[in-house]
């Protein structure tokens, strides 16, 4: 199914969790910060959201900035 | 007696803010932090590269620093609120640095989303800090929105020009009472030491240190700079005059 994250759609498999697309992209869990249409998903709860169709997914993380 | 200054339940004794962008390595912003002493540090929230997996920069701040997200890419107060609410999720604590711009040439400051991003985000527990045009009106509006701080600019972000709203900024330090921390255009370490004579809580400076032939060098001038400003300021500067008062005595001269 298809899926926007960060502003591209993406090809994702039926019944993905945030957990099992984070662990797909290979992304530091530590570092990043996740909002599920326009939700803020804590870390604790990733593996629980499983993503549907048309679903808007931003990944976010900090970079130098003043 | 150590000069503090107080802001969202922290005390700091550095008067310098760093920010960490433009820098031509991350590696270096440790050895910059430690040769300026300062304590607050700030970065911004971007989404991340799906396709290279870049060292987070939070690795590169020592864990002593206070942490100050920018809402910078927010084009009004709504933007603003979903990137500090963003921010704060990480864990990196509760300050946030307002920023509303919808100016691509200057890059100055929407006042008005900027006021109303404030309201919403001090009433969530955030220690606010709003970066802002001078304007005495808007500053009001700020402090009583809940800002813990006020942070006009000297001049637009990155041009190094000075405080060229220094007669704005000094009616804000007279008639606000919340810091008054100088926040962009800040080129040179006597401008920093300028702002902080004209009574400023702080000084908040990136683009002057990170594109820096030395940064380190530069980040240390930069803290020994507000230092030097502050210590003026604090030891009571004596009148300008119009014409000439002798340093030496008038009497004895060795002629009649």
């Amino acid at each position: 199914m298809k899926v926007l994250l960060n502003g591209k759609e993406i090809e994702v498999a039926d019944g993905i969790t945030i957990a099992g697309l984070i662990e797909q992209k290979t992304l530091n869990a530590d570092t990043i910060v996740v909002e599920h249409n326009l939700a803020i998903i804590r870390k604790e709860e990733w593996s629980g959201v499983v993503l549907s169709p048309a679903d808007k997914l931003e990944i976010v993380a900090f970079v130098g900035g003043g | 007696m150590t000069d503090i200054l107080q802001i969202g339940g922290r005390e700091l004794t550095s008067r310098l803010f760093l920010g960490t962008g433009k820098f031509a390595s991350n590696k270096i912003i440790p050895e910059v932090v430690a040769a300026s002493g300062c304590q607050v540090v700030t970065v911004a929230l971007r989404r991340v590269d799906l396709d290279y997996a870049e060292e987070n920069i939070a690795n590169h701040i020592p864990q002593s620093c206070v942490l100050m997200p920018n809402t910078s890419g927010a084009r009004n107060a709504e933007e603003a609120v979903r990137i500090a609410r963003l921010a704060r999720a990480s864990g990196c604590g509760n300050w946030v640095k307002i920023e509303v711009i919808s100016d691509n040439r200057y890059l100055l400051p929407d006042n008005y989303e900027t006021i109303k991003a404030t309201e919403i985000l001090a009433a969530e527990g955030f220690v606010v800090l709003p970066y802002m045009s001078p304007d005495l009106m808007a500053a009001k509006r700020l402090a009583e929105a809940g800002a813990a701080a006020v942070m006009p600019l000297g001049s637009p972000i990155g041009s190094n020009r000075g405080i060229k709203t220094k007669e704005l900024v000094r009616i804000l330090i007279e008639e606000i009472p919340l810091p008054i921390i100088v926040d962009a255009g800040i080129g040179r370490p006597s401008e920093a030491a300028e702002a902080m004579e004209m009574g400023a809580a702080a000084a908040l400076v990136n683009t002057a240190v990170a594109t820096a032939h030395d940064p380190v060098a530069m980040g240390r001038a930069f803290g020994l700079a507000v230092q030097a400003g502050r210590t003026a300021y604090l030891s009571g500067p004596g009148a300008v005059r119009q014409y000439a008062a002798a340093s030496s005595p008038l009497t004895g001269f060795l002629h009649d």
